[in-house]
């Protein structure tokens, strides 16, 4: 069984299609890092395989079933909001709102839950710091109240969308080898989107690259290429290895993560993401 | 000290006072913590226009501003986020409220009693009847907010997540807006329309300042309200000043005691992390 497959699926949100005719497998345990550039559809592909985005085409099977809004089996970490971070509220609190949160009734957690709360805290190291309230932790605090949130229900896939985001190379590395923990330990697949992908290098499995309504899976050394991106992108892509680290460019530009980097050289061109071949 | 309790319309300022402060401060909490509070202040507004109406029509004001304030804040709740970037158009709806308030108080004869007391509130007038009517709304309320906390929460501080677990935010939001809006009509019984925030917001505020642990915070808000409440009235026995004023002045006092910087946190931020 399969954690996630996909079968000759387009997505389109109102008249914009984001994916087409896509097929792959994800296998249970593997840690997939989801690349592309803004747009590409890591959010929607994500929210598809939650059951959000109902296919226009093609059909989506979640660990054997079909997609569908509400599955227990996946932990979902969405795009962090600026929101929790005025909050007074205590990490644990925010973090307990999620056990049976779908029931009616008061908000008073059982035992079970509250163990399995405790459990989900202690794998991501959270259990001091969510005693403190969520306006006065980090971004970085805050995303393992977010991971541990995700990992509560005891998923068999979790979906991260772009945990990384506003964090510095220190923190992204402690996410990166947290999640990489995770996933050996309770031997579940991971979809972890991000900008990136030097930061995921040496944790994930395979690469899901996203570009111009396609999708590339394999391992990075297969995926990121030349010829590969330069087909996502709908452009002429360069691919640099060196010093165990990976450079996406465009013409002469840094094409992927160029919101965070502009390690290159200047250039008269400038990157270019949305091109159509 | 225990002589005012001997007339009735003290007893029943009081009652009336435990029962809307306990409502108020409980729904303010959740109010606060969605962050809605506009939302409390523009529900009273439009329950002005709804007050009115009903004396208008020779209907007990509080019926009619049960009314326009549930189907103004179910209607809020079906508009959901769209609603939440348009601050002039709510702004204008504001100020119609008023106004159309303005128009219908115009028609009818007691026109400076009745707009006093609708805009700022009359406690020491609360009869009876009045209570028992306060109590059986607040107890509706209450009761709506005790089945749909679980989901509610999970759906205000956690909004993909719940939606992906098949909550319907929409729903929690039209069901949370209608236990606001009741809440609303109920202090302005107290406090008037325009000083509805005293009861609903400042409360609930200060306990999420003073206490990060939720169960807490919703007691602590609840708390807070009634003893500026029931001190609010107090105070108005002694020095004849008007029992609003009293109150606005304790929840504004109590709220910025909470953001003044604790010995704790100085000590907390000093020490190296």
């Amino acid at each position: 069984m399969n954690a996630v497959e996909l079968r000759n699926v387009s997505l389109t949100l109102g008249d914009r299609t984001i994916l087409t005719g896509i097929g792959l497998d994800i296998a249970m345990g593997e840690f997939i890092g989801v690349l592309g550039p803004n747009g590409s559809g890591k959010t929607t592909l994500m929210r598809a395989i939650l059951g959000l985005v109902p296919p226009s085409h093609g059909s989506i099977h979640v660990l054997g079933r079909p997609a569908t809004r509400g599955n227990p089996a996946i932990g979902y970490m969405p795009q962090a909001r600026h929101f929790a971070s005025d909050l007074r509220l205590s990490g644990r609190d925010f973090v307990a709102s999620v056990s049976n949160g779908h029931r009616l009734g008061l908000p008073v957690q059982g035992r079970t839950a509250r163990a399995e709360m405790e459990h989900a805290l202690r794998l991501v190291g959270a259990q001091e710091l969510a005693r403190r309230p969520l306006a006065e932790l980090s971004g970085g605090e805050r995303q393992r109240l977010l991971l541990a949130q995700a990992l509560i229900g005891k998923p068999q896939l979790l979906l991260l969308d772009e945990p990384l985001i506003s964090l510095d190379p220190h923190r992204q590395q402690e996410v990166v080898d947290l999640v990489r923990t995770l996933k050996a330990d309770l031997g579940i697949a991971v979809l972890f989107s991000a900008h990136d992908v030097n930061a995921l290098l040496g944790a994930i499995d395979k690469v899901l690259y996203l570009g111009s309504g396609q999708a590339a899976l394999g391992t990075s050394d297969e995926v990121i290429t030349g010829p590969v991106l330069s087909r996502l992108y709908g452009s002429h892509i360069d691919v640099v290895r060196a010093g165990g680290r990976i450079f996406v460019m465009s013409g002469s530009c840094c094409a992927e993560a160029e919101e965070h980097r502009h390690e290159s050289a200047p250039t008269g061109r400038q990157p270019r993401h949305s091109g159509h071949a | 000290m225990l002589e005012m309790l001997r007339y009735d319309f003290m007893r029943n300022a009081f009652a009336a006072a435990a029962v809307v402060a306990i409502v108020a401060g409980t729904v303010g909490y959740f109010l606060v913590l969605r962050g809605q509070t506009f939302a409390g202040h523009a529900l009273a507004h439009v329950g002005f226009t709804g007050a009115t109406g009903a004396v208008l029509l020779g209907i007990a004001p509080i019926w009619g501003l049960v009314l326009a304030t549930v189907a103004a804040g179910v209607g809020m709740g079906f508009m959901g986020e769209r609603l939440a970037q348009r601050d002039v158009a709510i702004g204008l709806v504001l100020a119609l409220a008023l106004g159309l308030g303005l128009l219908f108080l115009h028609f009818f004869t007691a026109f400076a009693t009745q707009a006093t007391t609708l805009l700022f509130g009359n406690v020491l007038a609360v009869d009876m009847r009045t209570v028992w009517v306060l109590l059986a709304l607040g107890s509706v309320s209450l009761a709506t907010l005790a089945v749909i906390s679980r989901p509610l929460l999970f759906a205000s501080l956690h909004p993909e997540l719940a939606e992906a677990k098949g909550v319907s935010l929409r729903l929690y939001s039209v069901l949370f807006l209608a236990v606001v809006a009741l809440a609303t009509a109920e202090c302005a019984q107290i406090v008037g329309v325009l000083l509805v925030f005293a009861l609903m917001v400042g409360p609930a505020a200060a306990a999420q300042r003073l206490t990060s642990a939720m169960a807490a915070g919703v007691l602590l808000s609840a708390v807070l309200a009634l003893l500026e409440a029931w001190s609010g009235i107090a105070l108005a026995y002694y020095t004849d000043w008007p029992s609003s004023f009293w109150i606005t002045a304790l929840s504004a006092a109590v709220y910025l005691i909470t953001t003044l910087p604790r010995p704790m946190d100085r000590l907390a931020s000093a020490a190296p992390r």
